[in-house]
């Protein structure tokens, strides 16, 4: 039974989650592509992904640990604290670099051919995630090094690792869509990403934040991010402030919503403005 | 015969164009917030003073910030199962938008259309090929970016990679590949595609002659023998009235005309008489695209005036004027010299010589010169046609004879040699003859 396909202003609205579906092949070799590419084109490809989070990390726990003396989380060497908060913060930042300029990546694509546009930013989210399984391969070593064992919490973790997907695709939809009509979106996005990483806790624990800050500091999406990953990754020794979790959680998924939401409204329109 | 497995009705797509903003080619975020400001403030301001003045001063229209545009107006058509369908226009009649629109990569803003079938648009051969890739890894790619699923490729890759002869070079990066090689390939892939409905615009453009009768071949093959509906975009009559029983004719965005190829062609051909020997474009609808355009082509004579009548011992002297925007190395800039029939006598480009020799090109405005030599030319009228490309990617320029002039034969210095009079051959140089 050949498939019938109508054309008319509007309609591609009503089909788009099936196609999303349909286009799934489309989706998975465009990651395999953007892999691919990535880790051939440079000698240290694989290298890159593990250098620049171990050498952030020993800076870190130098600058926040030794100098400034801010107290660890718990009984955990402090440079394991750093590195369980440094592994999503890469993931997140590397996501929201990437997905800001993959439909400006793949303008070609786009002005030729048809397919839902939200596979490219979810592409490049793909892609980071590599090197975020690479910098876990890190961890692992790095916690042999210290001696030091989580528990069962860190059975816990996919649902973190949902938790970074989604803090990484909401505002990465918004500028990747933004970036589309307004060029200078790319000035924001290193901008971001730098000041994020001292404004998250990253080089520290959140427990040193002020209690009556905390929830002001909770609206910081990766705030939520950084503080599951470390309570599953260092026994649950800090426990959770539930309140800053929940606000966390809501400001992630509201970026998330309004992110797919602003993103297909303005979808249709990318081949003629890119 | 059958039910139409593409039906068109009353398609149309409006664009707005900016008329502020001309300088960038990217509209930004703080040029957004600086102009929404200006306009509160002049709004602010206006509303204050309105009281007191208002009724002295005259308004002062200010021009329209867009002006809508529609690059494609009320087209309707049908085509059936198995059937062939040209659709021809000049550059900007709305073909590429056309297409578009079937091939689902813009929305059209009225109408509509139903398809039956899978639908493969080849808009440029090797569309997201990437060339750090290896060949293998890029059949593979493009063949998913055109449509086709995994198994697919994999059951066609040996018939693929015998298409495109590229065997040995299979697990090499197509970087590098030469110009050909990468072209064979891409069109390789693109031929094996097993939708029910091909949408093909100009690909056939690139490539080396045999590489195009190979692909022509091939898409009759497509068309003819495995019932597949094939529309088919071409600027090249030749190859549409090869393939095609059926043609639609746009221009500037409506239907003109459509039914046997042979009349559509015939009404395109008039539509598009030549002008003299000279044509001349305003800038804002000069041919071309962000890399080049097309300002001027003319045809003068050795002395230098622009005629339309030339000696035949004389040069002749076609002459381009192109602005370039952005330099490329690939970049070919040249010209078909066409009889009035329509067969093309010769093409040349200004970097067919040694590149020693090539005409130095810069951004802004090139004047370039092509010398056809004296004593080459038969007597009669010679059209000539724009041709500018990036060498085997896309084309830039492919207009239809644009400009015209006839050759009045002045050459010969024997008695026997009958001037004007009608003479066969599409040249008519004089050879030296020696005995032996």
């Amino acid at each position: 039974m050949p498939q019938e396909l109508i054309i008319e202003p509007g309609r591609a609205d009503r089909q788009y989650w099936r196609d999303i579906w349909r286009y799934r092949e489309l989706f998975y070799f465009l990651s395999w592509r953007d892999i691919l590419v990535r880790y051939k084109q440079t000698v240290i490809g694989i290298a890159w992904a593990v250098v620049k989070p171990l050498l952030t990390t020993v800076v870190f726990s130098f600058v926040f640990g030794r100098i400034a003396k801010l107290p660890p989380d718990g009984s955990a060497p402090y440079s394991v604290m750093v590195f369980a908060a440094m592994m999503p913060w890469q993931f997140v930042a590397t996501s929201l670099t990437e997905c800001s300029n993959s439909l400006i990546g793949n303008a070609n694509l786009i002005s030729k051919i048809y397919f839902p546009r939200l596979i490219i930013p979810a592409g490049s989210v793909i892609t980071s995630f590599v090197d975020f399984l690479i910098s876990a391969g890190l961890l692992v070593l790095m916690m042999a090094w210290f001696r030091w064992w989580p528990d069962f919490r860190l059975l816990s973790i996919p649902l973190f690792i949902a938790l970074a997907f989604a803090a990484s695709a909401g505002p990465g939809l918004w500028l990747a869509a933004l970036n589309v009509k307004y060029r200078d979106f790319r000035y924001v996005v290193p901008f971001l990403v730098q000041t994020g990483l001292y404004v998250s806790p990253v080089g520290f624990s959140s427990k040193i934040v002020p209690e009556r800050w905390r929830l002001l500091y909770s609206l910081n999406p990766m705030v939520g991010v950084i503080d599951g990953f470390r309570w599953a990754i260092l026994r649950g020794e800090t426990p959770f402030y539930w309140p800053g979790v929940g606000l966390s959680l809501a400001v992630t998924f509201l970026l998330l919503v309004s992110g797919i939401w602003y993103f297909r409204r303005v979808e249709r329109s990318f081949a003629d403005v890119i | 015969m059958s039910d139409p497995v593409i039906t068109v009705e009353n398609l149309g797509k409006k664009y707005r164009i900016r008329h502020q903003h001309q300088r960038q080619r990217y509209l930004t975020f703080r040029d957004l917030l600086a102009d929404k400001t200006k306009r509160a403030a002049r709004r602010l301001w206006s509303a204050a003073r309105r009281p007191l003045t208002s009724d002295l001063r005259p308004q002062t229209s200010t021009p329209p910030a867009h002006e809508d545009f529609w690059a494609l107006r009320g087209v309707s058509f049908e085509v059936n199962q198995g059937e062939s369908l040209g659709i021809i226009g000049s550059n900007g009649a709305g073909k590429s938008t056309l297409l578009k629109i079937l091939s689902r990569i813009t929305e059209p803003t009225v109408g509509r259309a139903r398809i039956t079938g899978r639908v493969a648009s080849l808009i440029e051969v090797g569309t997201g090929f990437h060339p750090e890739l290896t060949g293998r890894e890029n059949i593979f790619l493009n063949g998913s970016i055109l449509g086709m699923s995994r198994a697919e490729i994999q059951r066609k890759f040996d018939e693929i990679i015998a298409f495109a002869e590229v065997e040995k070079f299979l697990d090499t990066p197509v970087k590098h590949y030469s110009s050909g090689m990468y072209v064979r390939l891409a069109f390789a892939v693109a031929a094996h595609l097993e939708q029910e409905i091909l949408v093909v615009d100009e690909v056939l453009a690139v490539g080396d002659a045999q590489f195009q009768k190979k692909c022509l071949g091939k898409m009759r093959e497509v068309g003819l023998h495995q019932g597949r509906t094939v529309l088919f975009v071409s600027h090249n009559i030749q190859a549409v009235k090869l393939l095609c029983s059926r043609s639609v004719l746009l221009k500037e965005g409506n239907l003109l005309a459509q039914g046997p190829t042979e009349e559509v062609t015939r009404c395109y051909l008039a539509e598009n008489e030549t002008t003299g020997a000279e044509r001349v474009w305003p800038r804002e609808a000069a041919p071309g695209d962000a890399t080049l355009r097309l300002l001027s082509l003319k045809v003068a004579a050795g002395n230098g005036t622009t005629s339309s009548e030339l000696c035949s011992d004389e040069y002749v002297f076609v002459e381009m004027l192109v602005e370039i925007s952005s330099l490329n190395d690939a970049l070919r800039v040249g010209f078909e010299l066409l009889r009035a029939d329509g067969t093309v006598l010769l093409t040349s480009f200004h970097n067919d010589t040694a590149t020693s020799e090539w005409p130095p090109l810069s951004l802004g405005s090139n004047n370039l010169r092509c010398q056809v030599p004296p004593g080459l030319l038969n007597a009669g009228r010679y059209t000539v046609a724009p041709r500018i490309c990036i060498h085997c990617v896309r084309w830039i320029v492919y207009e239809p004879p644009t400009v015209e002039f006839d050759v009045r034969i002045t050459h010969g210095r024997s008695h026997f040699w009958m001037g004007n009079a009608p003479h066969p051959g599409a040249i008519r140089p004089v050879f030296h003859w020696v005995r032996r």
